[in-house]
């Protein structure tokens, strides 16, 4: 139950913070860190909320490679493929390398998507916290995370979203390695070789 | 006639507009407007709620104010993932403008989140595209313009002009009902939702095996095929990324009304 409190405490801190012209990017997170590469994703000052109701910046998953693909819980068609599409390239990797790689689903639906529907899914899909979050944004911070990640996206009439799918490989510092827009259990062997050389 | 003198004192005076502030927004009124683009979710009139659109697109003045408050969005310290190389490359230095941007020309070579941002400052927003595009269908005398043949011919001359010719000032064209100015035959203008246009590579892609790469439908056509302006600003829209600039791409704001 405290837990919750100061997860509620943290959101309504990220949120303010969220809110705050000067926030379009802040001085990088750790003094003793190197300043984030101008080409990171990470320059985009946005915190997202993940499966188990943790706020925090999109910047501390500085540190390791990651997959980032953006998806919705309630849709039906293509999102689910995203998620085969990670687990594909997890099975191509031994199990030193899935160690190393994280893999972030952020919604462009974060009025639906709770912690709870994060949950929800990460829970039917058997997702590893270790590796796999599930994590929503500000509302109007969609636009920006898919703006870094060259996604493009519509909200539908009937609540269902019209959107690029895409599985992007950053490197520890946020910089975009490669990308694929072949989804499915079939990995895409060009990318999933980017990921290894990431994880070397 | 009042219009006229006040119009004529604007174009007069390039930095009344950025001193104006509240004044340089203008309000357009809700209504019902059938976008040239078909969604398939949500055909024919859609409503449009009221809000106020600046009278021009953002000069180059009134950028540098915003960069000299701003320092983080000064060219060279912002970022690449969020402005090019070449954000804002045609200005002399960082904080000077120089022969070749003019105060009163519009701003370009800026990025969408750069436009963002500026709107944001301004307690302002980048319009949507259905705003952008249900103001620019007026006229000076109609708020609906389109289906006149004149008009249309009048701004497409604007698109046959070559692009490597110096920009002309903000503010030079005859207002619209709104007394809104320069939507056609000046510069593009980013829209909020410019990535929300899914036409470019998505429909280009036919031959794909793999061409169920969106969830659920709403793919996008044309209502108005004959409407060659708007095509023309949707296809270069949706061939954008986030951080990219052009030398005629630049933007306005708007704001909700309360």
């Amino acid at each position: 139950m405290k837990s919750l409190a100061l997860s509620i405490v943290l959101a309504v801190l990220a949120g303010a913070t969220v809110v705050t012209p000067d926030a379009a990017f802040a001085a990088p997170p750790a003094a003793q860190k190197a300043p984030l590469p101008g080409n990171s994703v990470y320059q985009l000052d946005v915190q997202l909320t993940d499966q188990a109701g943790r706020t925090s910046a999109w910047r501390d998953r500085r540190g390791k490679p990651q997959l980032v693909s953006m998806f919705y819980t309630s849709c039906q068609y293509i999102c689910p493929l995203i998620i085969d599409s990670g687990k594909a390239v997890q099975k191509q990797l031994s199990d030193a390398e899935r160690a190393r790689l994280g893999i972030t689903l952020i919604s462009m639906d974060p009025a639906r998507d709770t912690p709870q529907a994060l949950a929800k899914v990460a829970t039917q899909r058997k997702l590893d916290p270790a590796q796999w979050t599930l994590a929503s944004p500000a509302a109007e911070d969609v636009r920006s995370v898919a703006g870094v990640l060259n996604i493009r996206y519509r909200a539908l009439a009937d609540g269902e979203f019209n959107h690029t799918s895409a599985l992007v490989l950053l490197d520890g510092e946020g910089r975009i390695l490669a990308r694929t827009e072949k989804m499915g259990s079939k990995p895409d062997p060009e990318f999933v070789e980017a990921v290894r050389k990431a994880l070397r | 006639m009042i219009r006229v003198i006040a119009a004529a004192v604007l174009v007069a005076s390039p930095f009344v507009g950025a001193l104006a502030g509240e004044g340089s927004y203008l309000p357009i009124p809700s209504g019902r407007f059938a976008s040239a683009l078909n969604y398939e979710d949500a055909p024919g009139k859609q409503p449009v709620a009221a809000y106020s659109m600046m009278r021009t697109p953002v000069t180059n003045a009134e950028y540098l104010a915003f960069v000299k408050a701003n320092p983080k969005w000064q060219r060279g310290r912002a970022p690449t993932v969020m402005a090019e190389k070449r954000y804002l490359s045609h200005w002399v230095g960082p904080l000077e403008l120089g022969d070749t941007a003019k105060p009163d020309q519009p701003v370009v070579q800026v990025s969408w989140f750069a436009a963002d941002a500026y709107c944001a400052a301004q307690g302002a927003r980048l319009p949507t595209w259905t705003e952008w595009e249900y103001a620019a269908a007026a006229d000076e005398t109609r708020r609906d313009a389109r289906s006149d043949r004149i008009w249309r011919e009048r701004i497409l001359r604007w698109y046959s002009r070559p692009s490597n010719t110096a920009l002309p000032r903000a503010g030079l064209q005859p207002a619209n009902v709104y007394r809104v100015q320069d939507l056609h035959g000046l510069v593009w203008e980013w829209t909020e939702d410019f990535s929300s246009m899914l036409m470019d590579a998505d429909n280009r892609n036919q031959g794909d095996a793999d061409n169920a790469r969106f969830c659920g439908a709403g793919a996008l056509s044309m209502n108005d095929r004959d409407n060659y302006a708007v095509l023309m600003r949707v296809a270069m829209l949706s061939s954008l990324s986030a951080e990219a600039t052009t030398a005629n791409l630049g933007f306005r704001c708007v704001k909700d009304t309360p």
